[in-house]
This record gives structure tokens, C-alpha cells and sequence, in this order.
């Protein structure tokens, strides 16, 4: 280093030398050009993506909802939910390369929610909130056809395995572990997690880095056999979309009329989300069911609080993630004069007019944000975890087979496998 | 077909009650059941109808109005990632973390402030003794500055920015021996503007902003006295 800087100032020196020549003191000077040879041109600035254009893209989406919706609940038509899908994924997913999409703006209302300073673009307010008032009136037809993520899996379904239904419900609790943990670090200013793990970015811009790719890859592959793993296991936004579709309005229906509990649908779904009808099955005994949801009630508050006092030992290791905090690790080993082989934080930082003081500060103020939010998180955890206990002791009746409004994915599948359905279709296109 | 060949072929078991199947209870048993399980489903259905209808304007009314409020202190312009050169300190993850590939980072030139040296700072190998276009005393690992003679003794120096990997070799030696005039900068006509800029996480000194559409570039207009 100190080799280099000597050989730096030598250098310095001559090209001064070479430089000053006609000039009166020791100064290197801008050359004056006579004037046919130049005014120095200016850098060029080409321009971003012209701003008006992000309304068609609201404009898209809007349609896309609406179309999605007539297909799944009106026309029911697999083939032109298959079709949108397809228009949707190169629309936002290869044309717009798949920024800013719905599951990812999620992390920015969030950050703009709480930090008032954060810059928030109507674009991610209005792809952050459509889908979610379509999914309250029709269900998740967002997720049928219009999320590019979501299209990009379905497409690629080609041999679906089903999993028994204690892996779908267990594995299905990750997303809501999963928007708990962005949200956290959304909170605490360490990172976009969603983003930085979004497995499909990659492929709808040819190109990324190799653990993206190989992330998307995985992917992918885990679902050419399990439907949909990214929507059913990971994705923050359908943990979302999920609950509200439980009160939503209107949803996809199996059958055009009455079940005749054929089974044939719940064969037909890739994704688990068909509940059988049940309403011959025997009740176990009022006392015993009281009992058991008492208890489970009871367990709520303990799973919080130890969601709590996990969360308060977690906040240490949590708060690595973000940058400050490693940084300041890595200055403590280092050590605060200039080594020869210092990391490119630490040296960034040497450089840099912050005092050590200052960086302590500051990472103390980001360690207080991790702790409360990493106590929040976990109890929010403790909190999923009890509430799909008690949701999973209460019996619902049901009549016919019905999809399940929070994990349906509105995709269509089951139409066709419908006899019912079959019939009706058939007399449709008998009448003249 | 298939699914009506299978419905047509089990018609007892089809009409057979369900719990019958499973349990074998008899018929006035099931009787009993069916008309009690009948009772409480429709009490069940509604209260959830009702609840259901209650949340709905709800939700509703909370994702709107989240929305609405939060729009009020949204910016109609649309923001974009640029580097601050004042902060940047030619760390070269421009050239790595990038989604794309080349990186959408790329040296500009700051005319204005370039001295036209003969040697350059960002153009030569510190150590080289010949200030020529050989390519072993270039600094650019893929030689996307052009040098071009003017006249004596200045030499313009160009970025060709479909070579340029954005690595910020050039500008490191252009702010360690000359005045700064090479800069790096997110050049828009690439860049896809990712909501988290992958390049903006592994900054270590914070250079990464985001600027309004309106001005997307921040060109360096003082270099460092000489």
C-alpha cells in the first residue's frame, strides 16, 4: 500500500512536471483550446422510463384483475385464465422485469408507513392495494393469473404431486414467519428481504447473481411436481391476500350446482386447497371440544409471551443482518488504524468523516429497533402458531366440497374435473 | 367421461351418507346426527355469514384508507437509484452486485473538469513509465477508454460505455492522481430500477440515493484542486 502511494505521488510529481510546463507555478492547469477545437462535450445523461408510462402499468393491472376475475368466477374458463397468465408473465414479469410487483411493495408501504421520509411512488401504492380489494370482493384471482411469480409456477406444473395435508398446513405457516421476518427488517432499516430473495427475478432478466439463480432454479424445480411452492409457502403477500379472501364477497364455486361429493375436484387440485364436505360426519361431544378450545385459548397468550422472551434472545443475532451492525463488528476486530488487508466496509468507512463515537451511536440506536422488533416478530409467530391451533379445532360444516377461501388460488383446475360442471357445459352447447 | 363413468358406476355409494360408510351406525342413529349436524352447520354458516359481512366494509374501508393516507404523502414522480459521487469510495461491488450483467454502472466523464493529461490517472498503470495506448499500460481490464490526441501535449479521454463493466478502476485512479473528473454513475437507459437495488445493499459507504425521475443524474461539477 505504502509502496503504491509513493509510486502515486512520484507520478504526481512528473505529470505536474509534464503539465506545467508554460504555467508560472507549480499547478497542473485546464488546457485552453483555441476555439475550432472545442468546446468539451457534456456527459451524456440518457433518461430513465418516462413516468407516465407507470399508469399504463396501473392501468394493466387494473385490467388484468378485472379480466382474471370474469374468467374465474363468470365465464369460468381455465383456458383463458391459462391464457392471461401467459399475458401477464411477459407483460410484468419479462417486459417490465418484474419490478415493482405487489409482493415486494408490500416492504415499501411498510417502510413508508413507518418511516415518514421514505420516498413512495403512487405506482407501488396502486399495485400494493388493487389486488387486495379485488381479493375482498372475488378471492384470489390476482393470484390465477395476474401475478407474474405466480404464473411463472404455473406454467411450469407439469406433474403435480399432492401433499398430505398436515405438510401443506405446517409449511403453509411460513409465509405469514415469513412476512413477519421482511416486515422486522423493513422496520429495523437492514434490508428488503422479499426482494433480495426473489427467486423468478432472475429469470425475467436473464441474468442475475449465481445464488438468485440458483434459488429461482430450485424453485422451479420443486415445482414442476408441488404446485406452486413459492405462493404456498413463502410469499408475504398471499399470507395476506389468504386472510382477506376469507371475507371475501364472491369466490370461486367447484360446481355450477349441487355437490354430488363425487371427489373428483379434490384429485384435480395440485394445491391442497379443496376441503371435503363433512356435514354427515358424527360431532364429537360439545363438552370435549369445549374443553380442548379452552385450552388452546389458554395457550395463546403463552406461545406470545414466549414468542416474546424468544424474540428478546433473538434481537443479537437478528441485528447482524444489517450493515452498520456487521460493520462495527468488523472495525472491533480490525481494530480502528488502517491494516493492509481490511475489508471493503471497514476501509469505505476509514474514509469516510463519521468518528467511531458517531458509528456507536448509531448502531445502538439500530440494536434498540432490533430488540423491539425482534420481540414483536416472534410473538407475532407465537400468535400464528396459536391461532392456526384454535382454527384447526374448530369443526366446519360443510355441505359440499368447497374450496378453501384463504389458500384457493382461484387457478380453475377444478371445473373440468366437475361432472356437474361437464353436464352443464354440455347442455350450453346443445342449446341452439 | 372418465369423471362420469366413476360417478355413474358407484351410485349406492354415492347416496349413501358418509358417516355410514365410516362408521356403520344405523340408520335412526343417523337420522338423529344428520338433523342435529344439519341444525348447528346452519347456525354456523350464520354467524360466519354475518361476521363475514360485518369485516368485509371493514377491510375494506382499512386497505383504502391505509392507502389513501399513505397516498397523501406519496410523490407523483417516481424515484430512481443514483450514486452520490461524492460518497462513492471505487469499492468495484458496482461491477459484481449488479442484477445485470454487465452492471448498469458506468464510468462517465466529467469534460468539464478533465486537465486532458498526457498521463492519466484513470487511463494508465500507476507504474507505467510510457504514457501510450499500449495495452499493457492501460488500467481498464477491458480497455473501454478511448485516448484520442488533441494536442500537445492533451489527450481527450472517452468511455465507450457498451465496454465498461463499471469495476471504478479508472475513477479510483483518476481520484487518487488526478482531480476526480471520471466518475461512476447508474446509467438509466440500463438500469431496471429494482425496488431494493442489490448493488445499493453491498454499498459500504451509502453512495446509493434515490433521485427524483426529473433529475436522475448527479454530475460532478468541482473536482478536487489541484
Amino acid at each position: 500500500m505504502r509502496r503504491t502511494l509513493i509510486i502515486l505521488l512520484l507520478l504526481c510529481a512528473t505529470a505536474n512536471l509534464v503539465h506545467a510546463q508554460d504555467a508560472p507555478s507549480f499547478r497542473v492547469l485546464r488546457p485552453i483550446f483555441d476555439e475550432t477545437f472545442h468546446e468539451p462535450p457534456a456527459p451524456g445523461t440518457p433518461g430513465p422510463r418516462e413516468n407516465w408510462l407507470e399508469y399504463i402499468d396501473i392501468a394493466a393491472l387494473a385490467l388484468a384483475l378485472v379480466i382474471a376475475t370474469y374468467f374465474a368466477l363468470q365465464s369460468r374458463s381455465r383456458r383463458g385464465l391459462l391464457l392471461l397468465s401467459m399475458a401477464c408473465l411477459l407483460y410484468f414479469g419479462f417486459w417490465r422485469k418484474g419490478c415493482i410487483c405487489p409482493v415486494g411493495s408490500v416492504q415499501n408501504m411498510w417502510d413508508a408507513f413507518l418511516h415518514p421520509d421514505v420516498a413512495l411512488p403512487a405506482i407501488v401504492i396502486a399495485f400494493f392495494s388493487l389486488p387486495l380489494i379485488f381479493t375482498l370482493f372475488a378471492g384470489r384471482t390476482f393470484c390465477a393469473a395476474v401475478c407474474p411469480l405466480g404464473a411463472i409456477q404455473e406454467l411450469t406444473l407439469f406433474r403435480p404431486v399432492q401433499l398430505p395435508t398436515w405438510i401443506s398446513h405446517s409449511l403453509g405457516l411460513f409465509r405469514y414467519v415469513y412476512l413477519g421476518l421482511a416486515l422486522t427488517l423493513v422496520a429495523t432499516g437492514a434490508t428488503y428481504l422479499v426482494c433480495s430473495l426473489d427467486p423468478f427475478i432472475a429469470i425475467f432478466r436473464f441474468g442475475g447473481t449465481f445464488p438468485m439463480l440458483v434459488f429461482g432454479a430450485t424453485v422451479l424445480a420443486i415445482g414442476m411436481f408441488i404446485g406452486r411452492p413459492y405462493c404456498r409457502f413463502l410469499c408475504p403477500y398471499g399470507a395476506i391476500l389468504g386472510l382477506l379472501s376469507m371475507l371475501s364477497r364472491w369466490h370461486v364455486t367447484i360446481t355450477p350446482d349441487d355437490c354430488v361429493n363425487c371427489r373428483l375436484c379434490e384429485d384435480a387440485c395440485p394445491y391442497g386447497a379443496i376441503r371435503p364436505a363433512n356435514d354427515t360426519l358424527p360431532t364429537e361431544s360439545l363438552p370435549r371440544s369445549r374443553t380442548r378450545l379452552a385450552g388452546l385459548l389458554a395457550l395463546l397468550p403463552a406461545l406470545v409471551l414466549s414468542g416474546a422472551i424468544l424474540g428478546a434472545m433473538l434481537a443479537q443475532p437478528l441485528s447482524y443482518s444489517h450493515k452498520k451492525i456487521k460493520l462495527l463488528h468488523l472495525l472491533q476486530q480490525e481494530g480502528l488504524e488502517a491494516i493492509n488487508d481490511a475489508t471493503i466496509e471497514t476501509e469505505a468507512w476509514r474514509r469516510g468523516d463519521q468518528t467511531y463515537e458517531e458509528l456507536v451511536e448509531e448502531t445502538n440506536e439500530i440494536r434498540r429497533s432490533f430488540r423491539s422488533g425482534s420481540i414483536f416478530f416472534c410473538s407475532f409467530v407465537g400468535f400464528v402458531f396459536g391461532a392456526k391451533l384454535i382454527s384447526l379445532s374448530i369443526l366446519r360444516r360443510r355441505k359440499d366440497y368447497t374450496p378453501d377461501p384463504a389458500t384457493c388460488m382461484s387457478c380453475g383446475r377444478c371445473y373440468k374435473a366437475c361432472p356437474i360442471e361437464n353436464e352443464r357445459l354440455k347442455e350450453k352447447n346443445l342449446r341452439p | 367421461m372418465h369423471a362420469q363413468k366413476r360417478m355413474l358406476s358407484l351410485p349406492s355409494r354415492n347416496n349413501m351418507p358418509i358417516a355410514r360408510r365410516h362408521l356403520g351406525t344405523t340408520k335412526a342413529q343417523d337420522v338423529t346426527i344428520e338433523a342435529k349436524n344439519k341444525e348447528t352447520a346452519q347456525d354456523a354458516v350464520n354467524r360466519r355469514s354475518f361476521l363475514k359481512e360485518l369485516l368485509r366494509p371493514a377491510a375494506t374501508l382499512a386497505v383504502v384508507g391505509g392507502a389513501g393516507a399513505l397516498a397523501l404523502r406519496a410523490k407523483p414522480e417516481d424515484y430512481v437509484w443514483q450514486i452520490d459521487p461524492e460518497k462513492c469510495t471505487q469499492c468495484g461491488r458496482c461491477a459484481t452486485s449488479c442484477v445485470l450483467s454487465p452492471s448498469a454502472v458506468k464510468c462517465v466523464h466529467a469534460y468539464a473538469l478533465c486537465w486532458y493529461c498526457d498521463l492519466c490517472g484513470g487511463y494508465h498503470q500507476s507504474y507505467t513509465q510510457a504514457p501510450d495506448t499500449a495495452a499493457e499500460h492501460q488500467l481498464c481490464p477491458t480497455a473501454a477508454i478511448n485516448r484520442t490526441f488533441m494536442e500537445n501535449p492533451f489527450y481527450k479521454y472517452d468511455i465507450d460505455e457498451d465496454k465498461c463493466i463499471g469495476c471504478g478502476l479508472c475513477v479510483k485512479g483518476c481520484a487518487a492522481f488526478g482531480n476526480g473528473s471520471l466518475f461512476m454513475q447508474v446509467r438509466h437507459d440500463r438500469c431496471v430500477n429494482c425496488n431494493d437495488c442489490a448493488i445499493a445493499r453491498d454499498c459500504p459507504s451509502d453512495a446509493f440515493v434515490r433521485v427524483p425521475v426529473s433529475q436522475p443524474y448527479i454530475i460532478k461539477e468541482h473536482g478536487k484542486e489541484a
